[in-house]
């Protein structure tokens, strides 16, 4: 352990870090403009300078590695003059527009000049200004403001690997941009506006709408994927006006993708605010009163197996705990949250888990991805994948339609039969997997939500077995979802009873009339068509399909309306908090299965979320560790049978509206419209 | 006085055929085979001996830059690269080795990647020099075709592959680490060192670059023995050198004479002497155009060697000769080649990318007087801001002609300063 002296304060520290991490540890604050410890070390910015006894000039801290015996100073008066200088350099073509710009408040370059700049300038001469870019929907561009740190360029090469952005020109005329004017086509662009430490890059939706300071901030958990990314929901009044990601290394490290970060707007639009009742085939406005009615006169006598519940890709725990109970005492086994139909659930708890953790893709050396597109899926997560990739210690295959995932990868084919192949042992790949120390395979839900998914399921399981990727703490065995609710429900046991009925059942159920009323928990994605004649309970958040159907609505909250518990595809149970109130007569899910239970005679053994919540970890003990991992053991999960000779697909086309609130927000449609190059359909008020 | 015999580059006038036949009439090529039979560190001791420092303008000891490379081939190659992009204005010297004396290059190239171990290496071409890459190119394939190059090199066993290649006309990069970004095919940008190229050069592989001039003298070192070369010149300034000089003289030239030689022999004994005699002179840049320039006084007794010129607070840079006699308007002059650093400014660290158009925007002022006295200080000081803060030199290059005008011609500019405020007594007095 080299030992350094930081402004005479002695300290071992680890070898290969660098003098700036040093200092850190020593508790001396350095500028920084382009420094970030996610990205690589480009050492431009010069604000880092730092003295060190015996060089002649002052040193980049940020990329200097530390030496046995290096003597640092972090406040001399060669350092002061150093940062003076920098900071004024950087200044003298800014354009100073503070006042004007959406980054004041929460800028690098304004902290930074009021600790270490000038009070004054003394740049007589004009200011450089700089063509705006284009950068798509999402990020807005004052390349004026720019001060060339290229954190925006090493972002999108190295972490999102989609090199579109780069520096051309030199000297005073180089510009960051992307060369040929296009919209930037990674679903983790947005992350460059938090890198930009100046207001350079800025979020577009966000333009001129608010101030840091008059923001309310809550900790919440984003619903777009199964990931569960740690998010920063700022609201001011009732309107949320931006999402932030919070750091969490074993998660999301402090990446959000654009889905998470700008479908907020949906949230206002399309938001059903009051209770529906459907009279004479329209849906018509109603009390709570007579929305509870309507149901209980449906549910009078009704026989529980004519009664059926599913639960949408965006439920919290707590609701679908409600429902469940609820549908329990009313008789029903007919209970499903795989609205995707996907063959997970049955068996053991690691047979829909990614058991190997996010975090735990650092380690994998050979990846083995099966119906599964994560850039789409879970675009952070594919994040992870690409920064294991890029230590070069990784092989990885995927069994699916060829994909820019944005590394490299073999693709072995798309047949299912592959996977028997590498079960058995006779593909050359499963020598790969067999001889990795910490080998991963995951399957998406594109392979799972198909007539043969559960034999699918059973051969994965069969790899994971045979080709030695559950060993002694490693589980390699991996499912990466894509709702947040799902793996909250199939921890709950949200599942078809004994006798009860699965998703695709209940629906056929309801086409031949076996089943009278469905309740559909913010379920919007199966096929109304098949309900048939059926009375359907829509609760939920947002007019979209499950509500055009529905014989009555009842207005629940989003997710960032509530306090809810959600599961993510590893199995951590997290904690989204309440940043806004539910719009309108709206009200939090679990209050109204609470309310609908009392008017039913079936009064819900709870009267607030505590409550609730201690009901709810008592009958399902994974939830109670809160950000943890509950330990799911290896065990039997899939249904041996036969392969369909039928190619895998990716269940998503259009990465931005998978869901109510996607598909409502404006946002996501100019996405969709610039990113994808896919027109959205007029409508009659067009122009 | 350099004697003929010393005289390493015969051709440098292009005189005599400049390819094989000519070059091994002049000794090129002569035991090459048994220079490398010498081994790597013999090789390299004996260029340390000579005293030879790189003669790109930073003048580090050669044989001390060779020294650095791992012992031992690793699992990653070595590289040579030589670094034929002479942009420093002024300079003309590496060009005439490439017309007209290639056969030293190649030569060159072949001995020092022998000795550190590279079995390739690169020559990194100034785009301009289309007809120099000519020549280089034809040397380079002659020395193929003979077997001097290439696999078995001389009939040594040792193979080496020697590319020519060609930039595309930025200063930026002829510093090493640029030079090797390009080379790589990306944007010609430096790098952070550490890592030096000696660990982590091209294509993250150990590599040495080299100035032409010091790969191609080192063959006739490793002929005529280290202590030879040492022997000219003053200690630690050893050796011969290409000296380029333009400007007001009677007959600009390139001319290879011994280190250390007086400025005033240097101009008048091959140059003519200044333009109207050496009275008439008024300033020299004496190392191309990154140095400070030195008033009359000073050239009257200071040497050519880095030691000398580094006394009096320039340097020997690359040798380029800038002569000036008193028709130049000298402030105008550097603001020339402040608006050449403005314009070469690669953009990536801070420093330089704004400093240089700041300083270049006040030049120009300068040159008209359109500023107060205040600000001459005000430029001074940020040339100094400038100057060591910079991921590579062109920053300080870029600072030093400013810092050298104002040490020397500061009552110049005061009196541009005090003409134009007299000329417009209005604006003065607001």
């Amino acid at each position: 352990m080299p030992k350094i002296t930081i402004d005479d304060i002695e300290l071992d520290v680890e070898p290969g870090l660098t003098v700036l991490q040093a200092c850190e540890l020593a508790g001396k604050e350095i500028p920084r403009f382009c420094y970030h410890e996610r990205l690589s070390v480009a050492g431009n910015c010069r604000m880092c300078l730092v003295e060190m006894e015996k060089a002649p000039k002052p040193i980049a801290s940020c990329a200097m590695p530390v030496g046995e015996g290096m003597k640092i100073k972090t406040d001399s008066e060669m350092v002061k003059k150093a940062r003076h200088g920098v900071m004024e350099f950087l200044l003298i073509n800014h354009p100073l527009d503070c006042p004007i710009c959406d980054q004041g408040g929460e800028c690098d370059l304004q902290d930074q000049a009021m600790g270490y700049g000038f009070d004054r300038s003394r740049y007589l001469e004009t200011k450089r200004a700089v063509d705006d870019k284009n950068l798509g929907p999402l990020v807005k561009t004052i390349m004026t403001r720019c001060i060339h740190c290229t954190r925006c360029v090493r972002f999108a090469t190295e972490v999102a690997g989609v090199p579109e952005l780069g520096a051309t020109g030199r000297g005073e005329t180089m510009e960051i941009g992307t060369y040929v004017e296009k919209a930037l086509s990674s679903e983790l662009s947005g992350n460059i506006i938090d890198l930009c430490p100046v207001g350079a890059l800025t979020s577009k939706p966000y333009a001129f709408v608010a101030r840091p300071w008059e923001l309310k901030k809550t900790e919440s958990i984003d619903v777009t994927d199964a990931l569960g990314s740690n998010i920063r929901v700022d609201a001011r009044g009732s309107e949320i006006l931006r999402v932030l990601p919070r750091v969490n290394e074993d998660v999301n490290e402090e990446w959000i993708s654009d889905k998470a970060r700008f479908s907020y707007d949906g949230l206002l639009r399309q938001r059903l605010d009051k209770p529906y009742v459907r009279h004479d085939g329209k849906l018509r406005p109603a009390s709570w009163d007579e929305a509870f009615a309507a149901i209980t006169a449906k549910l009078k006598g009704l026989e529980g197996k004519k009664l059926a519940a599913i639960a949408g890709d965006l439920a919290d725990c707590e609701s679908m705990f409600a429902l469940k109970s609820l549908m329990t005492s009313l008789g029903s086994q007919n209970l499903d949250c795989r609205q995707d139909g996907s063959a997970v659930g049955e068996g053991a708890r690691s047979g829909y888990l990614f058991n190997s953790t996010v975090a735990g893709i650092e380690q994998a050396d050979a990846i083995l991805l099966v119906g599964t597109n994560p850039r789409l899926e879970a675009a952070v997560l594919n994040a992870r994948i690409r920064k294991r990739f890029l230590t070069g210690k990784v092989k990885i295959a995927i069994v699916g339609p060829e994909a820019d995932l944005t590394y490299k990868h073999q693709n072995l084919g798309s047949n299912p039969a592959i996977l028997s192949q590498i079960a058995a042992g006779s593909h050359a790949f499963a020598e790969t997997l067999k001889q990795a120390q910490k080998p991963m395979l995951i399957i998406g839900t594109g392979a799972l939500t198909r007539a043969d998914g559960a034999a699918i399921l059973a051969s994965a399981r069969a790899v994971a077995e045979t080709c030695g990727l559950i060993k002694d703490g490693w589980n390699g065995f991996n499912v990466l979802h894509r709702a947040a609710s799902r793996v909250g429900g199939l921890d709950l046991g949200f599942l078809p009873g004994a006798g009860g009925r699965g998703t695709d059942s209940i629906l056929e159920g309801t086409s031949s009339g076996a089943i009278e009323v469905v309740y559909l928990l913010g379920a919007d994605e199966i096929d109304m068509k098949r309900l048939g004649k059926a009375f359907v309970i829509y609760q939920g958040h947002h007019g979209d399909a499950g509500a055009a159907r529905a014989d009555v609505i009842l207005p629940g909250a989003a997710y960032t309306e509530k306090d809810g518990t959600y599961v993510n595809t590893e199995g951590r149970v997290q904690r989204a908090q309440r940043a806004t109130f539910p719009l309108g007569d709206a009200r939090e899910d679990w209050t109204i299965l609470r309310a609908l239970s009392e008017r039913l005679g079936r009064k819900l053994p709870f009267d607030n979320l505590d409550a609730l919540q201690v009901k709810m970890t008592k009958a399902c003990p994974t939830l109670s560790g809160v950000d943890a991992i509950a330990p799911a053991a290896w065990g039997a999960f899939g249904k041996a049978g036969d392969l369909a000779n039928q190619d895998f697909t990716y269940p998503i086309a259009n990465f931005y509206m998978t869901d109510a609130i996607g598909r409502a927000s404006v946002t996501m449609a100019k996405c969709v419209a610039e990113i994808l190059g896919q027109g959205v359909p007029r409508t009659g008020t067009h122009g | 006085m350099l004697k003929d015999k010393d005289r390493i580059f015969t051709n440098i006038y292009g005189l005599h055929d400049p390819f094989l036949a000519g070059a091994r009439a002049r000794g090129d090529w002569d035991g090459t085979k048994e220079i490398l039979e010498r081994g790597r560190d013999k090789i390299i001791d004996e260029m340390k001996a000579s005293g030879l420092r790189g003669r790109g303008g930073a003048g580090f000891g050669t044989g001390l830059k060779w020294s650095f490379m791992p012992k031992e081939i690793g699992a990653r190659p070595h590289y040579l690269v030589v670094n034929a992009d002479e942009g420093e204005p002024g300079t003309c010297k590496d060009r005439e080795i490439l017309r007209h004396e290639p056969h030293k290059l190649v030569e060159g190239c072949l001995i020092a990647s022998f000795a550190m171990g590279a079995h390739a290496a690169y020559i990194y071409v100034r785009g301009e020099f289309f007809r120099e890459t000519q020549a280089l190119q034809r040397a380079v394939d002659e020395a193929y075709d003979n077997g001097l190059i290439g696999k078995n090199a001389c009939g040594t066993g040792w193979d080496f592959d020697l590319y020519v290649h060609r930039g595309a006309g930025a200063y930026i990069c002829g510093e090493e680490t640029a030079l090797i970004e390009s080379l790589e095919g990306k944007k010609g940008q430096p790098r952070l060192k550490p890592p030096f190229p000696a660990n982590s050069g091209l294509y993250g592989c150990p590599t040495t670059v080299n100035n032409v001039e010091s790969i191609a003298v080192a063959p006739e070192i490793l002929r005529r023995g280290g202590a030879w070369f040492a022997g000219i010149g003053r200690p630690n300034n050893t050796g011969t050198k290409l000296f380029n000089i333009s400007g007001h003289v009677n007959h600009p030239c390139t001319v290879e004479e011994e280190m250390s030689i007086p400025l005033r022999e240097l101009v008048e004994r091959h140059a003519g002497g200044v333009r109207g005699g050496w009275d008439n002179l008024l300033a020299i840049i004496p190392g191309g155009a990154s140095v400070p320039v030195l008033p009359k006084s000073i050239c009257d007794s200071v040497l050519m060697d880095f030691d000398s010129l580094r006394e009096v607070r320039s340097g020997l840079g690359t040798a380029a000769v800038m002569v000036m006699d008193k028709s130049t308007d000298i402030v105008a002059a550097i603001a020339c080649l402040s608006h050449f650093y403005k314009h070469e400014s690669c953009g990536q660290c801070t420093p330089c990318r704004e400093g240089t158009g700041w300083m270049a925007r006040m030049m120009t002022r300068m040159v008209a007087g359109d500023a107060s006295t205040r600000e001459i200080d005000l430029l001074e000081q940020v040339t100094r801001q400038v100057e060591g803060h910079t991921i590579c030199a062109l920053g300080d290059a870029a600072a030093w002609p400013i810092q050298g005008l104002i040490r020397h011609f500061r009552p110049e500019l005061e009196r541009r300063i005090e003409l134009a405020k007299a000329r417009a007594p209005r604006a003065a007095a607001e």
